[in-house]
């Protein structure tokens, strides 16, 4: 019965890394790309994760897999946030249709 | 300061431990030595303000913390794929600047954490000394800070607030 | 025009991982591991669209952006790669993986702020 539910976290995770992808394809700006990746790649490779922890119970890999989960959640928005700064201050403009840009007015 | 370098061996005995998971007495010797030399060189780098570790309620606030962001992720991704899927893709981008009370580094890189993972917004840069955020909002709905700041921030800073001040 | 541009990506991928995931069709009886071996095309399709970005980029910043998942695809790939195989030590090289890119993501972010400052 695990093995099912741990292959239905499998598929619920691959199906969110296709689309964590296709944004990195299909939307127009740097800014946007990194909020689709990085959002979808971290839930699905979690869910992926998880799957692999149901299927081993609490042999070595398991704990390992745990481990995993809860370095992704630490460090890919710490990694998605140097990426936007160092985007920003290198001069990369937001896409033609956004809204406002409070960033560049107040540090010039 | 002693009783952080003693929660910083703690902690790294713990992650030791999983990493080599049987447990094994030569393991065991292994990582006492290492988490030792480690925390003795590191010192109160890691810990800064070890009495906050004593508090039972800050423990119970995290458990409640876990399922609200596990439930604002799914929610995160669903938006997301949607709005990747769909023909004209509904975008409407822009960078506003929120207000934050939280003042300790771990707060504010927890907070920084959970509006990166949350539908629509990501954190571009924190400006420690006024407590600015400057957030990258997929969908724009107001450009004011205050109701930007009702919308984005608040859910999160009354729980870490009681987590990490 | 664009209704007819989409349409025809969501085919193009539906055949394509159709063809990978079910072509030799898997028996009955052993569905369950047939199918975990060829899932993990999934993701090696992932990795096309990210090499794809990395090629494209209009700057720099694209490129380190489709790196940066390219490392946290490759730990979902060798947790997969570990259940069929029934090996445990794919997971390691993952973790490990992932700890190298997190790093050098860093690095690489590093580097785009300086260049800015200096022009």
């Amino acid at each position: 019965m695990t093995e099912i539910i741990g292959m239905v976290f499998i598929v619920i995770g691959l199906i969110f890394d296709l689309f964590g992808c296709l944004g990195l394809v299909r939307l127009p700006d740097v800014y946007n790309r990194l909020q689709a990746s990085t959002k979808c790649v971290t839930l699905g490779t979690c869910s992926i994760l998880f799957g692999l922890f149901l299927f081993k119970g609490f042999t070595a890999s398991g704990i390992k897999s745990i481990l995993g989960i809860i370095f992704i959640i630490l460090t890919a928005p710490v990694s998605a946030h140097a990426l936007a700064r160092g985007a920003h201050k290198s001069g990369v403009k937001l896409c033609k249709g956004s809204v406002c840009d409070k960033y560049a007015e107040d540090k010039g | 300061m002693k009783k952080s370098r003693i929660i910083l061996f703690i902690l790294a005995l713990l992650i030791w431990m999983f990493l080599s998971w049987p447990p094994d007495y030569q393991h065991l010797i292994i990582g006492i030595l290492v988490a030792g030399f480690v925390s003795f060189m590191t010192g109160d780098m890691f810990v800064k303000r070890a009495h906050l570790f004593k508090h039972l309620s800050r423990y119970l606030w995290f458990l409640y913390y876990i399922p609200l962001f596990i439930w604002e992720c799914m929610k995160a991704n669903i938006d997301v794929a949607y709005r990747v899927a769909h023909p004209d893709l509904p975008i409407n981008p822009g960078i506003v600047k929120v207000k934050t009370t939280l003042k300790s580094d771990t707060g504010l890189t927890f907070l920084a954490n959970s509006i990166t993972l949350t539908p629509g917004t990501m954190t571009v840069d924190i400006d420690p000394e006024h407590g600015f955020l400057y957030i990258h909002w997929i969908d724009v709905k107001d450009k004011d800070m205050q109701k930007a700041t009702q919308i984005i921030v608040q859910r999160f800073e009354r729980v870490l607030k009681r987590i990490f001040e | 025009m664009r209704r007819l541009r989409w349409l025809s990506g969501l085919i193009l991928i539906i055949i394509i991982l159709g063809i990978l995931i079910f072509y030799p069709l898997p028996s009955m009886l052993e569905w369950q591991s047939a199918f975990l071996k060829h899932s993990f095309y999934v993701l090696f399709f992932c990795g096309v669209f990210c090499l794809w970005r990395i090629l494209r980029g209009p700057t720099a910043a694209d490129r380190a952006v489709a790196i940066d998942i390219l490392g946290i695809l490759i730990l979902g790939f060798c947790a997969i790669l570990g259940i069929p195989t029934g090996r445990e030590w794919y997971i390691d090289i993952g973790i490990a993986w992932a700890l190298q890119s997190f790093i050098s993501t860093l690095a690489l972010a590093k580097y785009l702020e300086g260049r800015g400052l200096e022009e």
